[in-house]
């Protein structure tokens, strides 16, 4: 008898109690944000969609081959010692032209093991998190800034200058096989350096042959 | 009210048409705004926000594009269910919730009909829910369906008995079944209303309420709809405008409820200051707001209380309203021999 009504008792009084923590909440202000219109902070080095600073890429390939699930592509094409690529903003030369350079962002794991290789920091993670897309091929982000017609002109050039790096490493050869023959060797053997328009003594060592300093 | 109507209208038959759908005019809105209310409140007491962007402020309109939709949905019935009685279970639960307002006196102006057995009448005719979800249980053929609706009539029926007894304690002190005439008796103060003015009355108002949950299905009585065990219990199978009826009807009852309790214990419409702030239309204000401290109260449980299991509700309404409620009406009856 006495448990029956200490059950009751209880009861009334656990439901009151319950009742007072609900009644507290109700007051108590809302932990949601209201996505759209406001949004949380993003903590510092977040890693969301992928960004390259086409400016700085010298085309290394090492962000691609750090990339765990493959989901960066990199065409790159020789530039010959004619052409100025510029610099990049730590002040070293580019080399090769960037014709392709994509990013498979709907593959990407946002690891973010693509950014420390760079030795340029042009691959970098940005805060960017909205990026949906209704079309899974619009996720494959195209970020080489050169044209069709450029990579056509610049592999057409590149093939134009090693046919003739070629001719004249055959020449070379020849002139040494000359010259081993003959009984008093010449001192020095005079090659063309590549000319460099508008860039300073240090030559691109774009052809496999050694260069030398054209003596007089 | 109907006097009015009568010299205005000039018609009977037009003038009980009119009577009869003026509670339909609150009810509907009702149901629809109780149900934002109830995702407003529930959201708040679990620290969210609930619906916030249809229609603007906190999303007040969230309820009425919900409802657009479920007029707009395909008519689906089951192949395997009895079409007949499918069709036909949305509305007799809506005809046994929508009787019950007939009784209900709204205002001192305003009641449906001033019958002199009102309580008895709204008791008996809230019965005819049962059928209802019954019907709605059997004919889904849905396992869940049936599982709900049985849980719900060995409910309903259990707790009739409690809240019965508990709406006849009243009924001895006032010595009227007539509703509007038992608002008249608690005029004055909100001291002369019955739940304050009798602390066995009080207990009564306790019993009554408790039940009156069980009655309308809600939490912690809710295991007729018990999402987690029965899909949603009777109207699993139902979509649709048939789903909306369903609902509409829930709520309905969960006002009616909170009216009788209000008329019986809390002066219905009778003012909490004496003679100020009286008049029909504060009559009708005083109402609402009392009915709606209710559902408040009912929404406030539902998000506290965790379900009851089938025993336990049993044990509940068996072993411990019923007792209480007799020794209330035993304390009652001769509280009214020796007081008065």
């Amino acid at each position: 008898m006495t448990t029956y009504f200490r059950d009751i008792w209880e009861g009334i009084v656990t439901v009151l109690i319950g009742m007072k923590v609900t009644w507290r909440h109700l007051f108590t202000p809302a932990v949601t944000i209201q996505y759209p219109d406001v949004r949380l902070k993003l903590p510092e080095r977040a890693r969301n969609r992928l960004y390259v600073n086409m400016d700085d890429c010298i085309g290394c390939d090492q962000c691609s081959m750090a990339c765990p699930v493959d989901c960066i592509t990199i065409q790159t094409i020789k530039s010959t010692p004619d052409v100025d690529l510029g610099m990049t903003s730590f002040n070293t030369k580019k080399r090769l032209y960037v014709a392709q350079f994509d990013i498979d962002i709907a593959k990407c794991c946002y690891c973010g093991l693509c950014v420390p290789p760079c030795p340029t920091e042009c691959i970098v993670m940005t805060e960017v998190y909205e990026f949906s897309e209704y079309e899974r091929r619009n996720l494959l982000y195209n970020f080489a800034t050169m044209k069709p017609a450029e990579i056509t002109e610049a592999k057409d050039k590149l093939a134009v200058y090693e046919k003739e790096q070629a001719a004249k490493k055959a020449a070379a050869a020849a002139a040494k096989a000359a010259q081993a023959a003959a009984p008093a060797p010449a001192p020095n053997v005079v090659k063309d350096s590549p000319s460099n328009a508008g860039s300073s003594g240090d030559a691109p060592t774009t052809g496999n042959a050694p260069v030398t300093e054209p003596k007089a | 009210m109907k006097e009015f109507l009568i010299s205005l209208l000039q018609n009977q038959i037009l003038v009980y048409t009119v009577m009869a759908f003026v509670p339909l005019a609150f009810v509907v809105p009702f149901a629809l705004f109780a149900v934002w209310w109830e995702r407003k409140i529930s959201a708040h007491m679990q620290d969210r926000l609930g619906p916030m962007r249809t229609g603007g402020w906190h999303g007040w309109s969230q309820t009425i594009a919900d409802i657009g939709k479920l007029i707009q949905k395909e008519d689906i019935i089951p192949a395997a269910s009895d079409h007949f009685l499918f069709k036909l279970a949305p509305y007799i639960v809506f005809t046994g919730s929508y009787a019950a307002y007939a009784a209900i006196p709204f205002s001192a102006a305003y009641v449906g009909s001033s019958i002199n057995i009102g309580l008895f009448y709204v008791i008996a005719i809230s019965s005819l829910v049962v059928v209802g979800l019954l019907m709605a249980g059997w004919a889904s053929n849905n396992k869940w369906s049936l599982f709900g609706a049985l849980r719900s009539a060995a409910q309903i029926v259990s707790y009739e008995i409690p809240a019965a007894l508990a709406l006849l304690a009243v009924v001895m002190v006032a010595g009227t079944f007539d509703l509007q005439e038992i608002n008249r008796l608690q005029g004055g103060w909100f001291w002369h209303w019955y739940a304050f003015s009798n602390p066995l009355l009080f207990l009564a108002m306790v019993i009554y309420f408790v039940s009156s949950l069980a009655e309308v299905n809600r939490t912690p009585f809710d295991i007729p709809e018990a999402e987690s065990e029965l899909v949603a219990g009777y109207h699993t199978e139902y979509g649709g405008m048939r789903f909306a009826l369903l609902f509409l009807s829930e709520y309905a009852n969960m006002f009616a409820v909170s009216a009788i309790a209000s008329t019986l214990f809390f002066g219905g419409w009778n003012s909490p200051f004496g003679n100020a702030l009286t008049g029909p239309w504060w009559g009708l204000i005083w109402f609402v707001a009392k009915g709606m401290t209710f559902i408040f109260i009912q929404m406030w449980l539902r998000w506290t209380l965790p379900r009851l299991r089938v025993d336990q509700l049993m044990y509940v309404a068996w072993k411990v309203l019923i007792p209480f409620a007799f020794v209330i009406i035993f304390g009652v009856g001769i509280w009214t021999l020796v007081v008065r």
